[in-house]
């Protein structure tokens, strides 16, 4: 019962946080403050008994702090404040309120929280320990029953990563003036 | 229940940050909160009343450990989504800085007024 109303206040932690994020006019405050977010989020996963989860949140959320602060750090740190249409902005907020309504019916096909369906899992947490002999049985999950899923993660963050050193793989001098050709001035 | 209505909250702030901010930095943050509550919501799921986290160890009792284990394969398919979500935002926020390159601004309506 404690770690319900835990979590629900972590959860309203954590959208304060990220309205926060989306009105701030300051980006880095904005950063900043989605980092809050992101540790908030590991230390719900250890109250939701997930202590792999919540290691992997805390690394990759610095790795991802760090990421987004350089790309923030040297430029103009404002929020862009002109807004052509105030109609833009009401149509996104109706349709936001839409889908809440939605999701309100939908989650009621759901099963009641604490009482997950464990069809597959049942089978893991029984034959887990003979079958692969590791006690962690998340780790038994990702190296041996779905080994595949976690090739086909190591390649798509291959891909991601050399798309980003392909993006900014630095230039020759020519290709870099054509590049930056475009002015300002427009 | 209302965890869950909340953990969607989350979501549809990310979905507004996307559709109605200017700013690219601003999309690429709305993106990690929606990440932030997908993830959430899949951990929430495999969550069990009064559970233990899977972890075996020598003084428990296997047929105990089974009706009281939360459920490993979220747990193990958000590892990887976590991992990824790294990626994909180095992937992003390089775009970004490229695009801060070439047009001198992050507003997306100037960078669509200024293409050719």
């Amino acid at each position: 019962m404690e770690t319900i109303i835990i979590l629900h206040i972590i959860l309203v932690f954590m959208i304060i946080g990220s309205i926060i994020t989306v009105e701030i006019k300051n980006m880095l405050s904005a950063v900043i403050s989605v980092g809050a977010v992101g540790f908030a989020l590991s230390l719900a996963f250890l109250f939701l008994e997930a202590p792999d989860i919540a290691i992997t949140q805390v690394i990759v959320e610095v790795l991802a702090l760090v990421i987004l602060i350089r790309a923030t750090i040297n430029v103009d740190n404002v929020a862009i404040e002109k807004r052509e249409h105030i109609l833009s902005d009401r149509t996104a907020l109706i349709f936001v309120g839409m889908i809440l309504v939605f999701a309100w019916f939908a989650f009621r096909s759901l099963p009641p929280f604490g009482e997950p369906s464990m069809r597959v899992s049942q089978y893991y947490l029984t034959h887990g320990l003979r079958e692969v002999g590791a006690t962690n049985f998340v780790t038994s999950v990702i190296l041996d029953y779905r080994g595949y899923d976690t090739l086909g993660e190591a390649i798509v963050l291959f891909t991601s990563i050399s798309g980003s050193f392909a993006i900014l793989r630095r230039l020759k001098k020519e290709q870099h003036k054509d590049f930056l050709r475009i002015d300002r001035e427009h | 229940m209302t965890l869950y209505f909340l953990d969607f909250v989350l979501l549809v702030i990310g979905i507004y940050a996307l559709v109605a901010k200017r700013h690219v930095v601003k999309k690429i943050l709305g993106v990690a909160i929606m990440e932030y509550s997908v993830n959430f919501f899949l951990i929430l799921i495999g969550f069990r009343e009064a559970g233990v986290a899977p972890i075996l160890t020598k003084d428990m009792d296997m047929a105990t450990f089974i009706k009281t284990a939360v459920d490993p394969l979220p747990q193990a398919l958000v590892l990887t989504s976590i991992v990824i979500g790294l990626g994909t935002l180095a992937l992003m926020v390089s775009i970004a800085i490229r695009l801060y390159e070439r047009y001198g601004t992050f507003d997306m309506h100037e960078i669509n007024r200024l293409r050719g």
